[in-house]
C-alpha cells in the first residue's frame, strides 16, 4: 500500500536521525532531519513513484512534514 | 495615560516624526561615532509608549497592524539606521509572541508587561558553530523535574544585549534533540549572565551594539514558547524580519534621496543652472527607489492579507517564502545602489564625514543589509524552492 511506498522513499531521500521503522506516521519529519534541500528530492521522488505533479499551492512545509500529510497530498492529487 | 490608549495611527506617526527630528537624528552622529546604544531615542520611545505599538489593545498596546509597524520602521530609517534597526528587531520578537503565544498565561502576562514596563526585547538566534542558519541549534534547554531550566548559548552577535530587558534565545528542545528540533525561550533581565566574547567595532549599524556573548540563563519552563520554533519562524519571524528590515532600509534610502534632491536645489539656487545630467540622475534614482518600494509593498500587502485571514499556514507556501526572500535580497542590494547614486549627485559633500549632505553613515549602514542573514544563504533557499515551483 502507499504508506509503505512513502516510507521507503522517505528513508531513501532523507538523512533521518532515527530508523524509519521507529518513526510514526504523524512524526514531524522536519525535526527528524528533513531540510528544505531534501524536501525537493523527496518531492521529485514522490512525483516519480506515484506519477503525479505537486500543485504550487501544495508546496509548503505542511505538505511534507509527516508521512500522513504526504499520503493526504498524494491522495488529493490522484483523485 | 488614558489619552495614549486612544491615540490614532496618525498621532503615532506624528509623534515618531517629532522624536525623529528632535531626538533621533541629532544623536545619530555620536551614536555612530562612538558605536553606542541610542539611549536618548529609546528613553523617548519608552516615554511615548512606542515599544508596545504592536501589542494588542487588550494588553494595553496600540494593536497596530504589521503594515503600520513597517511604516514606523520606514519613518525611523530616514532619521537613523541603527535606531530603526533596533526598533525593528524589537518588533520582530514582539510579533513572534503576539502571533503565537496568546494561549499561554505566562506570555499573556508578558505581553502586558511589554506594555506597562515598555520592555525592549533582543534576540539570540545566531550561534557559534552554525552561523546564520536559523534552523539549527547546538545549544539546548535543560528542563529539570521541578520545571526549572538552564540554558547556555555561544552567540557571536546579539544586538543591544546589554540594553535589553529580555532576550529571546533559540535552542534545541532537549539534550538529545536533533539540531532542527528547536524552541524559542524568553530570558528576563536578572535571569541571565552575559560573558563577552567579541565587540562590535563595525563598518555600519554601529549603534546596534551587536557584540558577542556567552549567554547563561535560568528560568521556568513556562518561559518556553509553546509552539515549535520552526513554525514561529515560518509564520512570523521570517516574513516580519524581511518586511521590517526592507521598510527601514527603504527609509534609509529615502533619506539619502532627499539629501540628494536638497543638494540639487541648493546648487540651482546658487548658480541658477543645473547640469542636465544631475536632473537625469535624480530621475533615475527615483526609479530605483520606486522598484524597491514596489517589491516591498506588494509582499507586505500579501502578508497583511495572510494575517487578516487568520491562516498563517499560508506563509509557509513556497511562492510566498520566495517573495519575502526577494524583498530581503533585492532591498538589501538596492539600498547600496541608491545611496551610491545619491552620493554621485551630491558630490564631494556626500563623501565628507561632516556637513549636512554627508552620506557616509548611510552608505556604511547599507552594506550591512546583505550580511544580516547572508544573501547567499537566502538565495540558496530560494534556489531550492525554485526547483520545486512551476510558476512564480
Ligand atoms: C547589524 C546586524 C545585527 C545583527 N543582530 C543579530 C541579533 O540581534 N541576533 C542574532 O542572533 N544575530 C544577529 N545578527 C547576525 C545575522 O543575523 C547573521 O546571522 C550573521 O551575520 C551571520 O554570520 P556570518 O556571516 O558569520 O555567517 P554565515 O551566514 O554562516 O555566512 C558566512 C559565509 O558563509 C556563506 N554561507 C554559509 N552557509 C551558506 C549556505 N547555506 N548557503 C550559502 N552560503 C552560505 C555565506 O555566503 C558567507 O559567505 C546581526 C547581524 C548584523 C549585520
Amino acid at each position: 500500500m502507499s504508506m509503505d511506498r512513502i516510507r521507503a522513499i522517505v528513508a531513501q531521500t532523507v538523512k533521518l536521525s532515527k530508523d524509519i521503522s521507529d518513526i510514526s506516521d504523524n512524526d514531524d519529519l522536519y525535526s527528524l532531519g528533513l531540510t528544505s534541500l531534501t524536501t525537493v528530492n523527496l518531492m521529485l521522488s514522490i512525483e516519480d513513484e506515484f506519477d503525479i505533479e505537486f500543485d504550487d499551492n501544495m508546496l509548503s512545509r505542511q505538505t511534507f512534514e509527516s508521512i500522513t500529510s504526504l499520503a493526504e497530498a498524494i491522495d488529493e492529487l490522484q483523485d | 495615560m488614558e489619552a495614549l490608549a486612544q491615540r490614532t495611527f496618525e498621532d503615532i506617526k506624528a509623534t515618531l516624526h517629532k522624536l525623529g527630528t528632535d531626538v533621533v537624528a541629532p544623536a545619530a552622529i555620536l551614536v555612530d561615532q562612538d558605536a553606542r546604544f541610542p539611549e536618548e531615542a529609546f528613553a523617548a520611545f519608552r516615554e511615548h509608549q512606542l515599544l508596545s505599538t504592536y501589542i494588542p489593545q487588550e494588553f494595553g498596546g496600540d494593536g497596530l497592524s504589521i503594515s503600520q509597524i513597517c511604516e514606523l520602521c520606514r519613518i525611523l530609517g530616514s532619521y537613523c539606521g541603527s535606531t530603526a534597526m533596533i526598533f525593528a528587531m524589537h518588533q520582530i520578537q514582539v510579533a513572534c509572541i503576539v502571533h503565537h503565544a496568546g494561549g499561554s498565561e505566562y506570555f499573556r502576562q508578558f505581553m502586558a508587561r511589554i506594555h506597562s514596563e515598555q520592555l525592549l526585547l533582543a534576540s539570540a538566534t545566531t550561534e557559534i558553530g552554525v552561523g546564520g542558519d536559523l534552523r539549527s541549534s547546538i545549544c539546548h534547554v535543560d528542563v529539570a523535574d521541578d520545571g526549572n531550566f538552564t540554558l547556555e548559548k555561544k552567540a557571536p552577535v546579539i544586538s543591544y544585549a546589554l540594553n535589553a530587558d529580555a532576550i529571546l534565545v533559540t535552542c534545541r528542545t532537549n539534550a538529545e534533540a536533533p539540531a532542527s528540533d528547536q524552541v524559542q525561550v524568553v530570558l528576563n533581565k536578572g535571569q541571565y549572565e552575559l560573558e563577552p566574547i567579541s565587540g562590535w567595532d563595525t563598518m555600519g549599524f554601529r549603534g546596534t551594539c551587536s557584540s558577542g556573548f556567552v549567554i547563561k540563563g535560568t528560568g521556568h519552563k513556562d518561559q518556553i514558547q509553546p509552539m515549535p520554533f520552526s513554525q514561529i519562524l515560518a509564520h512570523s519571524m521570517h516574513p516580519v524580519s524581511h518586511l521590517t528590515w526592507g521598510s527601514l532600509w527603504t527609509g534609509l534610502a529615502q533619506g539619502a534621496v532627499n539629501k540628494a534632491r536638497q543638494s540639487v536645489r541648493d546648487m540651482m539656487r546658487r548658480s541658477n543652472e543645473l547640469p542636465q545630467i544631475t536632473a537625469t540622475r535624480l530621475a533615475e534614482l527615483d526609479e530605483v527607489m520606486f522598484s524597491m518600494k514596489g517589491g516591498l509593498f506588494s509582499a507586505l500587502e500579501e502578508y497583511q492579507d495572510i494575517l487578516d485571514s487568520g491562516n498563517l499556514f499560508r506563509a509557509e507556501k513556497y511562492g510566498f517564502s520566495i517573495q519575502v526572500n526577494n524583498v530581503k535580497t533585492r532591498c538589501s542590494e538596492m539600498i547600496v545602489d541608491i545611496i551610491s547614486r545619491a552620493m554621485l549627485i551630491v558630490g564631494i559633500g556626500g563623501y565628507r564625514n561632516d556637513g549636512k549632505y554627508s552620506l557616509c553613515r548611510e552608505l556604511r549602514d547599507a552594506y550591512g543589509a546583505a550580511l544580516m542573514v547572508n544573501n547567499d544563504r537566502i538565495r540558496g533557499h530560494n534556489a531550492t524552492m525554485q526547483v520545486a515551483i512551476r510558476e512564480s
